[in-house]
């Protein structure tokens, strides 16, 4: 998936292979890889000729953006679906916790 | 008729006690006990408001709740009760039976669906995972996922996975990250997601009563509060209190557009009360008191159990 990411354009599985620099894998694992992608609609694909061109339905920060505000919003079946650390601060609530800290003796935050 | 008087009892008393329950300060001291107490009385209530239209529907006939239930129901599918010539008592009773049944199906159903929605959330979760999330040497057996904002949570379930944001990563120390992972650790080991599931499945339909949004919001604490004393007794408490002031702090001030801005009053004040609950730890309850607890806990259920199989 990084490679397709990591590509401008669409890339046939010959070509995702070849990125492909960590590992030595056989040419019908990538194809199965990405066969499964597209199905799970990650990756989208398209008839170049006899093969097909795949590229990556959303970018990368796309998804991460998706999967972080699941974990950051409250609301709906999200609530369920995982235990956060700490559920949503008000900003006022978060300079009082930041107050605290610093009452603490803590160093404040190094970023 | 004392078998529907009783479980009305029961049913109005469990509501009763959820709302003392919900702004209690003691359940804080042993969150534990507190949460078996929930369990017990959301159990007690479902039994007694469906053991009640029942009982509405079986009264006066010399038998029990589940037996005269399961009598209605057999001369109902024997055709003895053909509907031109039933009485207006008649009507009502089965009235009642299908109010107490329907009621039955519905809390089952809303519990099954918030299993399955549950369960789709955390599909995609995973899948998204794999393909965004990396391991760590900072926080071995966590995955991390490159991201500015603190974010801390886990996915639990049969395949539970502890996800850390990188920008968790810069802000806490690595002891810190320690006391957030026993955190997190002892949400997965112990399925404190399934202790929530009947509430947050009530809160799916019951949205607009205050006395539900006041249970699951307890009941919620009352689980951090408990996966806070797990990791007490592996980390010092006072690197988990500020990783939860850091992590708090930083919570508010870098919020993603639209995901945090929508301040939350509800939760207000939650992570200031953990943190005070980790720096100056009040004793927990008296073993007496937690008899009691217990004992009121097995009231709950035993009672509505108890007038629903018995003859009256």
């Amino acid at each position: 998936m990084d490679v397709l990411w990591e590509a401008s354009d669409s890339l046939t599985v010959r070509q995702v292979s070849g990125r492909l620099t960590e590992r030595d894998l056989a040419h019908t694992t990538v194809m199965t890889v990405l066969d499964r992608l597209s199905k799970k609609g990650f990756a989208r694909r398209q008839r170049d000729g006899r093969a097909w061109r795949y590229r990556a339905a959303e970018s990368r920060e796309a998804y991460v953006t998706e999967l972080m505000l699941s974990a950051l919003d409250q609301t709906g079946d999200r609530q369920a679906a995982l235990a956060r650390f700490v559920r949503s601060v008000s900003g006022a609530e978060a300079r009082a916790l930041q107050a605290a800290l610093e009452a603490l003796g803590e160093d404040p935050p190094k970023s | 008729m004392t078998a529907v008087f009783l479980l009305a009892a029961v049913a109005a008393g469990c509501v009763q006690a959820s709302v003392v329950l919900a702004d209690a300060r003691w359940t804080h001291r042993s969150p534990a006990a507190a949460i078996v107490l929930w369990q017990a009385i959301g159990l007690g209530w479902g039994l007694a408001t469906v053991g009640t239209l029942i009982g509405l529907a079986t009264a006066g006939q010399g038998s029990g709740v589940a037996d005269g239930a399961l009598n209605l129901l057999a001369r109902l599918t024997e055709g003895r009760l053909s509907l031109p010539s039933v009485g207006l008592l008649t009507a009502a009773r089965l009235t009642c039976l299908a109010a107490g049944l329907v009621l039955f199906s519905l809390l089952v159903y809303i519990l099954l669906a918030a299993f399955a929605a549950v369960l789709r959330a955390r599909q995609r979760q995973r899948m998204l995972l794999s393909l965004l999330a990396h391991g760590d040497p900072k926080v071995p057996g966590a995955l991390v996922v490159d991201y500015p904002a603190a974010a801390a949570y886990c996915l639990p379930g049969l395949r539970s996975a502890i996800v850390i944001s990188a920008g968790t990563l810069d802000l806490l120390d690595s002891a810190e990250l320690a006391a957030v992972l026993a955190h997190e650790r002892a949400h997965v080991r112990e399925r404190h997601d399934l202790v929530l599931l009947p509430f947050i499945a009530l809160l799916s339909v019951l949205s607009w009563c205050q006395a539900a949004r006041a249970a699951h919001r307890a009941v919620a604490l009352l689980v951090e509060m408990h996966a806070d004393d797990r990791a007490r007794s592996q980390r010092p408490a006072r690197e988990l209190a500020t990783a939860l002031l850091r992590v708090g702090a930083a919570g508010g001030c870098r919020a993603p557009s639209g995901a945090l801005a929508v301040s939350e009053p509800e939760t207000a004040g939650e992570v200031a009360q953990r943190v005070t609950r980790l720096l100056r730890p009040a004793s927990s309850l008296p073993v007496p008191a937690l008899m009691l607890i217990g004992a009121t806990a097995a009231l709950a259920v035993t009672v509505p159990v108890a007038v629903l199989v018995m003859p009256f």
